[in-house]
């Protein structure tokens, strides 16, 4: 007969391994994967993962947002700055809904997050229980994979391969779906990191060849372009790209997340493409000879009318996800690798050379921009403030050196267009999936990302008040993070277009706001109303010297336009530089 | 031009895949003419084979997207004359019209098909071949009393020599991170 004491050790030890619940497990996973960080809501099925929480206080900090969706997005602008994956918890049905649109804005950016939703007890599983969805189905177009675990024992395993497929190849969320009963069940603890999957091989060889004849394709080249995207950020080539645009006296255009991957201030830097880009590098696009596309994917909002898009140019496409090659340009050459790897063997082959007269054409167009668009955007003399002004103005105060966060609409184009980046990975935007509401909760998982860096979002009127609530959230961990609401009591992108196309027929886009500063005040958070242009600098530099959060409501000129402008169907080269309507 | 292609994807035996690769095809407005899935050769590897009416640059496209799929193995297209492939179809006719004269008996020599059973009430005739033949059967029997008629998805094997096993080791070789010891090797050797 056993006594007590036996049985219970047996209980802790199987086989030599300790024996612990499922959701002790998931904390642990994430602690050998190198989490500190987790942002999250909880709820009924995922409260034995939040009980356990409270014994991992010294490693695990976990940032309870205000809504589900604030976590996401803080998760996700967590892992742009800190180059980690973000992590995020949900709990089952509402919970895991409401995560959507983060996982969503995270896959069309390529961004790594491992959301962890817990689902109802498996024997309910698919019976209309309370608070279950089918959440698998729900997220499976927006995930690069998914899973459910409805044993214990799985738990090591799956987040280990959660780990290594959101953060290879072309990184992207993941979300596991964790029934109560797993996290409730033992199992015997043993992690292993997956660092293989036949089926998915991230780490393809390299296409020497193909590298070999981009070489002479640049070497003969007379008006090259390089268009570089994201993809130069997630695989860390800035030093490279630089090195093989000065080596081959190439200029540069990057695309909306492609921004602060190549200095703003460097000779060949020519600004950033699309819609609502610079002048030169659209309308050049359709001069030049040759194009070089690194790490971007030739989105619709880059390339407008794709009949009339880079005629003259052979393409060259340096992309890791292959599906993105041919999907929307037909390219000459394609070298499907990594951005760095491809980039280091290049470098070699290309002859040092230079284009004067062709880069001189892209400081013409930058002329042509300035005295158009950039001069009463930047400096105006009289009228209500710009946008431009004020994030130009920032980045003079900050030296350029603080990461900027934006929400989506006429603040985001106007942050891309004036802040001039020095460092890599300092903006932090919503991109393919144009998420409003995104400004807020990204701040604040930036800033948790990146304490140490000056975190500054522009965010418009209306899309603060899509996650309003995050102000909780701010107040609640003091993250000391400066909100720039440039509110011009309109949602403004879409009233720009209805002035623009639909005979300026305002419908649902004025907006009737409450005081901003007296909302920000109820949080705790510093705050002031900016009404004119003599307020506003010693405005901005009290907001920047100050030690927490601070929110500055600037009052915008009302009907103000973000150009240039490439209207919707149009070629990059049918520029729109002036509007009157 | 649209054209038949039809789809080979090879995957892991993953819950959920089908319904990844449909939403693939479903974003492309793509129609599925046909599909069956089953274990393939190799063991745990699922095979699935679809066929499609589409543009060729759609096919390259969306086999792209399936094949970033994680737990797809590898997506070959082909167009019908790259393929041998077939199809099967029941078709169960009243046994009474059968009994005046031998023309059903002619109509199953002819076509190469066979009886699988015989009831007093019922046929089962079975015809293997490509869509027009069965179709040709049918249309034959109909005038006798079609009570059912069901025709399977397309099995296919291609022309080509390379084996999925080849493409499997290739993609193993690639993996840069060597496993101490990997399941492939194990399937395959």
């Amino acid at each position: 007969m056993k006594t007590q004491n036996e049985t219970k050790r047996e209980d802790i030890q199987v086989n030599g391994l300790e024996q612990i619940t499922g959701a002790e497990a998931i904390l642990k996973c994430l602690i050998e994967e190198g989490v500190d960080t987790i942002f999250g809501y909880p709820g009924g099925a995922i409260m034995p993962v939040y009980d356990k929480l409270l014994d991992f206080t010294d490693k695990l900090k976990h940032i309870l947002t205000r809504h589900e969706q604030g976590a996401a997005h803080a998760a996700q602008a967590y892992a742009m700055v800190s180059g980690k994956p973000g992590i995020c918890f949900a709990t089952s049905g509402p919970g895991a809904t409401n995560l959507i649109t983060g996982i969503a804005n995270a896959y069309l950016d390529s961004v790594p997050v491992v959301f962890i939703t817990a689902q109802v007890i498996s024997g309910l599983i698919g019976t209309d229980a309370f608070q279950e969805t089918d959440i698998l189905g729900v997220s499976m177009p927006v995930t690069k994979w998914n899973c459910q675990v409805k044993k214990s024992q799985d738990i090591p395993d799956t987040i280990a391969k959660a780990f290594y497929i959101a953060t290879t190849g072309r990184p992207g969320p993941v979300l596991i779906d964790i029934t109560k009963d797993a996290q409730i069940e033992k199992l015997s603890f043993k992690y292993k990191k997956c660092n293989y999957l036949r089926s998915y091989n991230p780490h393809i060889p390299l296409h020497t060849r193909a590298i070999e004849s981009a070489a002479i394709m640049i070497n003969h080249a007379e008006k090259p372009l390089i268009l570089a995207g994201h993809g130069i950020l997630i695989s860390g080539a800035e030093n490279e790209l630089r090195e093989f645009a000065e080596k081959a006296g190439i200029p540069v255009a990057v695309t909306l997340l492609g921004l602060s991957c190549f200095p703003s201030g460097h000779r060949l830097y020519t600004g950033f493409l699309g819609m609502h880009g610079n002048y030169g590098p659209n309308l050049l696009t359709n001069e030049a000879d040759l194009i070089i596309a690194i790490g971007m994917r030739f989105d619709d909002r880059v390339t407008g009318n794709l009949k009339k898009y880079a005629k003259k140019a052979r393409i060259i496409h340096i992309e890791i996800d292959e599906a993105e090659i041919n999907k929307n340009v037909q390219v000459d050459l394609e070298i499907h690798n990594d951005a760095k790897e491809v980039l280091q063997n290049l470098i070699p082959l290309v002859k040092q050379k230079s284009y004067e007269s062709w880069i001189r054409e892209f400081r013409i167009c930058d002329k042509t921009e300035y005295d158009k668009v950039i001069k009463s955007e930047t400096k105006p003399e009289a009228g209500d403030i710009r946008m431009g002004e004020v994030v130009r103005m920032v980045s003079e105060l900050t030296n350029g050196d603080s990461i900027i966060v934006t929400d989506v609409g006429q603040n985001q184009m106007s942050a891309a267009r004036y802040f001039k980046f020095t460092t890599p990975g300092s903006f932090v935007t919503s991109g393919g999936m144009g998420t409003m509401g995104f400004g807020l909760p990204a701040s604040i998982g930036a800033k948790i990302g990146k304490p140490e860096k000056q975190v500054v979002a522009f965010i418009g009127d209306g899309g603060f008040q899509m996650t309003i609530q995050e102000l909780g959230t701010i107040l609640h961990y003091k993250v000391p993070v400066k909100i720039i609401i440039l509110n011009n009591g309109f949602l403004g992108m879409v009233r720009q277009w209805q002035e623009m196309f639909f005979k300026k027929r305002y419908a649902s886009t004025e907006l009737v706001n409450p005081d901003f500063a007296t909302i920000a005040k109820g949080f705790g958070i510093p705050a002031k109303k900016i009404l004119k242009r003599e307020e506003l600098k010693d405005s901005l530099l009290e907001m920047l010297k100050s030690e927490g959060p601070y929110l500055l409501d600037i009052v915008i000129e009302k009907e103000g336009n973000v150009l240039p402008m490439v209207e919707p169907g149009a070629s990059v080269s049918e520029v729109t530089l002036n509007y009157k309507s | 031009m649209k054209q038949e292609f039809t789809i080979s994807l090879f995957s892991e035996d993953h819950i959920g895949i089908l319904n990844q690769i449909t939403i693939i095809l479903t974003r492309r407005q793509i129609n599925i003419e046909s599909i069956t899935a089953s274990e393939s050769a190799v063991k745990g590897v699922q095979l699935l084979t679809l066929v499609v009416k589409t543009t060729p640059e759609m096919v390259r496209k969306v086999a792209k997207q399936m094949e970033k799929l994680v737990e797809v193995l590898k997506v070959f297209v082909h167009s019908s004359d790259e393929i041998i492939y077939q199809e099967i179809a029941l078709y169960k006719v009243k046994t009474n019209s059968l009994m005046s004269g031998n023309v059903i008996d002619n109509l199953v020599r002819t076509h190469h098909a066979r009886i699988l059973e015989v009831s007093p009430e019922y046929t089962v005739i079975e015809k293997t071949g490509h869509k027009t033949e069965i179709t040709e059967l049918l249309d034959l029997l109909l005038p006798y009393g079609v009570l059912q008629f069901v025709r399977s998805g397309r099995v296919a094997v291609t022309k080509q020599v390379k084996e999925l096993n080849a493409y499997l080791r290739e993609m193993d070789d690639a993996n840069r991170f060597k496993p101490e010891e990997t399941e492939i090797y194990k399937l395959i050797n």
